[in-house]
């Protein structure tokens, strides 16, 4: 190993090649975090002090009132409440049942095993399409509903063909020997399956969890009257349209005066602010389960 | 359901057969509590929606039962192939999802490849960890970040102001020309890094021997990742490039309703925006629908297309 590392550092072009390598990758992580770097700068930032300006890495003037006024004077904090709860709510009940059902099509001498999981692996090719599945929901009387949130979603079928692909990896005799000890299903998977699970639950729970934490379409669409049910990307995309459609400065304007406190904050600050808000949570959790959503990716990846 | 069917109006000697499948079900009931209530969920959810298709060939209008609703035949889609609006929506889809094609596969390539070479491998576990951050983020953070950066005082206006290559700032969202190449920056920046994990894992079932061979063979880094690294990636490259011809239609929704705005509605607009507006905005449910549909049927044969041509090159394995 030691000899062939030595032979490839002999070459000139190697080491080009090499510096040019590491330079590239410094530069990808650069203009990965910057955006994050500066908005975190700009959300701690002076908001008037902002304006002028010249804020790149850093805050020039610490201030906390972009959060004060984000949690304490508008409905960002009620918002982030709903959000969390849609993340929790959401992928506790969308990744039991996923499992369940998958540990269910997973079982070689199950008769329906079949026929269910081709009516579900069927439904990625086609879907109703907006229209329809908003008069569905409609029709169901969910709108303006938390549960619009959680029902729609709660198997995913990617996800489905994840834990079946890891549930059938498992040793046969596992769960054998489970069921001459007199276990049943339910049992053998609650008790046995589930623990055996954990690599391929955190997977998905990660895919869900952030896709509920990240949704707004849905709030636009069925409960945009209930301010009570908005969540945190929804504001953000309020806030972000508002800023978007008028010219920086009367946007800024119209702010203040609806608020009240012209010198308190602007558009560009309160924008920081949430997406911070909006992205730390993302930021911490992630990370710690790469070893798990890599190998995820990777079965769904080659059998989806 | 369809075999048992068949099973029931067969002959007798399959009666025992069918006797012994249904005892056989019956053992089964904590299983079938386990996956029916969800059966029943997808054919709600997935199923059901379909049957309003009907919608296309209605005029249809809120408040009335779905039973009472006004047939027009092929009106819906009469109007939607005259109107000159669907045919640029179309354009745009087109445009921007082989856009987004053509860049996410090189760049997600190019990026695994020069992965692969790095050696010092916390070094390159931290630029993964890192590179994967933008895919979590929503696309609301995403648009925000890029409507910062490419406002007149964002930081692209000020580096290229900076290096003299403009000499005034540009409104860069509110040319149309510029919308699919700010679109296609956008999506690699948001999913390059995540676009590569397949590829990784694609290369690491590559045999150590060929490089080892190649080396004594003389052979240059470029050489190795030309001759043996990206053929041995070869396979996956193909199924994932074929399984993305199938989504063609699939251009995205939230980057272009995001990003879009009055100025550069003319290349932003795509089919999904379209339904959006005719349907929910206009309340024109039948036109929007048939849109739908259209996109729907068209992606279907699309899909199956990809699907049987990935087969007939021999990678069951995707199945």
């Amino acid at each position: 190993m030691l000899k062939t590392k030595s032979a490839q550092y002999s070459s000139v072009g190697d080491r080009i090649f090499d510096v040019c390598n590491y330079c590239f990758m410094i530069f990808l992580v650069i203009i990965t975090l910057y955006p994050f770097i500066n908005m975190f700068a700009l959300s701690f930032n002076d908001a008037n002090d902002s304006i002028r300006g010249d804020i790149y890495f850093w805050p020039r003037e610490w201030t906390l009132r972009n959060y004060e006024y984000v949690f304490n004077e508008s409905n960002v904090f009620f918002a982030t409440f709903i959000s969390a709860a849609r993340t929790i709510v959401g992928t506790i009940i969308s990744v039991f049942c996923t499992a369940m059902l998958a540990y269910a099509i997973s079982r070689p001498e199950y008769k329906l095993k079949k026929f269910v999981s081709i009516t579900f692996i069927f439904t990625m090719y086609f879907s109703g399409g907006l229209i329809p599945g908003y008069l569905l929901i409609k029709e169901l009387g969910m709108l303006n509903s938390f549960w619009v949130y959680i029902i729609p979603g709660i198997i995913g079928v990617f996800n489905m063909i994840v834990i079946r692909s890891f549930i059938e990896g498992l040793p046969e005799g596992i769960m054998e020997s489970a069921k001459i000890d007199g276990a049943g299903d339910f049992t053998t998977f609650a008790r046995i399956v589930l623990p055996l699970t954990v690599p391929a639950l955190a997977t998905v729970s990660l895919f869900v969890a952030v896709f509920q934490w990240n949704s707004w379409f849905d709030v636009f669409l069925y409960n945009s009257s209930r301010l009570d049910l908005s969540t945190l990307q929804y504001e953000l995309m309020k806030v972000l349209s508002t800023s978007s459609t008028s010219t920086d400065g009367s946007a800024a304007d119209a702010y203040a005066n609806a608020q009240g406190n012209v010198t308190m904050v602007t558009p560009t600050s309160v924008r920081a602010t949430m997406t911070i808000v909006a992205s730390v949570p993302i930021i911490m959790v992630y990370p710690l389960l790469q070893k798990y959503f890599v190998k995820g990716m990777v079965i769904g990846g080659v059998k989806g | 359901m369809e075999k048992h069917t068949v099973q029931l109006t067969g002959s007798t000697s399959d009666d025992s057969r069918l006797r012994a499948y249904f005892k056989a079900l019956s053992k089964q009931k904590m299983l079938m509590l386990m996956s029916l209530p969800f059966l029943a969920w997808v054919i709600v959810f997935k199923y059901v929606p379909l049957w309003g298709w009907t919608i296309a060939f209605q005029k249809y209008r809120l408040g009335r039962d779905i039973f009472d609703q006004a047939w027009t035949g092929l009106d819906n889609f009469k109007f939607l192939f005259q109107e000159e609006q669907f045919y640029l929506v179309l354009r745009n889809t087109l445009v921007m999802s082989s856009i987004n094609l053509v860049l996410g596969f090189v760049t997600a390539i190019v990026l695994a490849l020069l992965l692969n070479e790095l050696r010092r491998i916390y070094f390159k576990r931290t630029v993964q960890t890192i590179s994967y951050l933008p895919h979590f983020i929503s696309w609301v953070v995403a648009a925000n970040i890029v409507q910062t950066a490419l406002a007149p005082e964002g930081i692209f206006n000020v580096l290229l102001l900076q290096f003299n290559i403009i000499d005034k700032p540009i409104l860069w969202l509110g040319v149309g020309e510029y919308f699919w190449g700010i679109l296609g920056v956008t999506e690699v920046w948001k999913n390059v890094g995540w676009n590569t994990i397949i590829y990784l894992a694609a290369i690491t079932t590559i045999d150590p021997t060929q490089y080892e061979a190649a080396e004594i063979d003389g052979a240059s880094r470029l050489q190795r990742m030309w001759h043996i690294t990206l053929p041995g990636m070869k396979p996956v490259i193909v199924i994932l490039l074929i399984m993305n011809l199938g989504h063609i239609l699939e251009s995205g929704f939230e980057p272009q309703y995001l990003l879009g705005n009055g100025m550069n509605v003319e290349y932003s607009e795509n089919l999904d925006i379209f339904v959006l507006k005719y349907g929910i905005q206009m309340n024109n449910y039948g036109l929007a629908t048939a849109a739908g549909m259209f996109k729907t049927v068209v992606s279907f044969i699309f899909l199956i297309v990809a699907n049987n041509l990935a087969k007939r090159l021999g990678e069951n394995r995707l199945y």
